[in-house]
């Protein structure tokens, strides 16, 4: 029993990891490389904003590379969970998301998400499509719990 | 605009001060003695036990010679009055050079290679307190990380353009922290201590937001010297070109992990198809 729930945690932070990493990904490649909306640096950044800039920037390249080894790991041993790793990566996107749109881009104004006037138009639609990732994936994961839940009174 | 010409003076002077022939052979003496090393130590090693792989004999050419390009010859010269130019030698003689070279496991080379007598007595000092030291994560990380951060953000920068020994040291000291941070990350040669993979990847990953950060900060500050638009070019060299690094190192830690981890049954499998 033991085994299976941890399992299902590890089928949930490989997913939590992967997406964190994937959303940094894009970020990096569509926002800062072929739109060129991000700058790489903006004057307004504050020290601390620079400092957590860095640390999610190294962590989430870290965490892309962890998350797809773990997923490797569970599928060697017969269990990946591709619902319960959806649920994970759906959170981990969209949690990153949020905090690069309300931390990164607003407290910390390490830049902008695009350096137009109406910049509140680009920041709305950031955050809650970062608020819809997040929904979708706690839904997933409420329903694998319950799913695991049904599964372990089934085997008694 | 004046103020960009007095600079460039001094760049140029400080080149002829430091950039004689000497001290680029001085730097590149110690890489031509372990590439011939090297070499002979795979040829007489391997008549005895079974061939060197050849992929690390590549991977040590091959670092040794980024290695030599980023201290001696026309990068170099170029390295010393341009900054992106600079960067391009530390992400070399820093970063890649000391990967392959801590890919083409030069220890167990040595190990094979030595009389039993002579491999015991380097077994004996890699296990000792010095080595612990400097092979340990957070004492490489502090070394590597913080070495750049003190070159780059005080006067050392400028004094090693004005000063030979001070030129040769920094470049030393950039290549063997480069090393030893390598090596306390992935083992591919014998350690001392073998810490956990979570330890491993914890310094690394705040040893990589240090040199992230300090990448934007040279973007935004440029150290003494250097116009703006070469350390803009340079800040973000340095960032993306580490990037690309880095994530080799995060790809072998995590394969290391993945290996080490490998399920029991599979273990026992492989084991049953080796006896059969």
């Amino acid at each position: 029993m033991g085994g299976e729930r941890s399992e299902a945690s590890r089928n949930l932070w490989s997913g939590v990891l992967f997406g964190l990493g994937l959303v940094a990904f894009i970020d990096e490649a569509v926002f800062h490389q072929l739109l060129h909306w991000h700058h790489f640096y903006d004057k307004s950044t504050t020290d601390v904003g620079l400092v957590s800039d860095g640390l999610f920037h190294a962590f989430s390249w870290f965490a892309t590379v962890a998350g797809l080894f773990m997923l490797a790991d569970l599928r060697r041993r017969n269990a990946f969970w591709l619902t319960r790793w959806m649920g994970g990566m759906y959170v981990g996107s969209g949690g990153f998301q949020l905090y690069d749109g309300i931390v990164h881009h607003k407290l910390m104004r390490i830049h902008q998400i695009r350096y137009v006037d109406n910049v509140v138009v680009y920041d709305v639609v950031w955050n809650i499509a970062a608020l819809i990732l997040i929904v979708i994936g706690l839904t997933l994961i409420s329903w694998t719990r319950n799913k695991s839940k049904k599964r372990d009174e089934h085997m008694r | 605009m004046n103020d960009h010409r007095h600079i460039h003076q001094i760049g140029q002077s400080g080149m002829e001060h430091a950039m004689g022939i000497l001290p680029q052979l001085i730097l590149a003496m110690p890489f031509l003695l372990v590439l011939i090393g090297y070499l002979f130590a795979v040829i007489y090693s391997s008549r005895r036990y079974k061939p060197w792989p050849i992929y690390r004999t590549a991977c040590w050419i091959l670092g040794v010679l980024l290695a030599l390009i980023s201290v001696a010859g026309p990068l170099a010269e170029r390295a010393h009055s341009d900054f992106t130019f600079h960067m391009i030698g530390h992400l070399l003689l820093g970063m890649l050079a000391p990967l392959l070279l801590v890919l083409a496991a030069p220890i167990t080379l040595l190990l094979r290679t030595l009389s039993i007598p002579k491999a015991r007595r380097l077994a004996h000092f890699l296990r000792g307190r010095l080595s612990r030291l400097y092979t340990h994560p957070v004492f490489a990380s502090v070394l590597n990380i913080g070495g750049l951060w003190l070159l780059y953000t005080t006067e050392l920068f400028s004094m090693m353009h004005e000063h030979t020994l001070l030129h040769i040291l920094i470049h030393f000291h950039v290549f063997a922290a480069g090393y030893l941070f390598t090596v306390s990350m992935i083992y591919t040669d014998p350690v001392a201590h073998r810490l956990s993979f979570l330890y491993r990847s914890i310094v690394l990953v705040l040893a990589l937001a240090a040199h992230g950060i300090l990448s934007k900060f040279i973007y935004a500050n440029p150290p003494a010297g250097i116009p703006v638009e070469q350390a803009e070019r340079g800040g973000m060299l340095m960032y993306y070109g580490g990037d690309a690094v880095d994530v080799i190192i995060i790809f072998i830690l995590c394969l290391q992990w993945y290996r080490a981890g490998r399920p029991r049954v599979s273990s026992r499998n492989s084991v049953a198809a080796q006896t059969e």
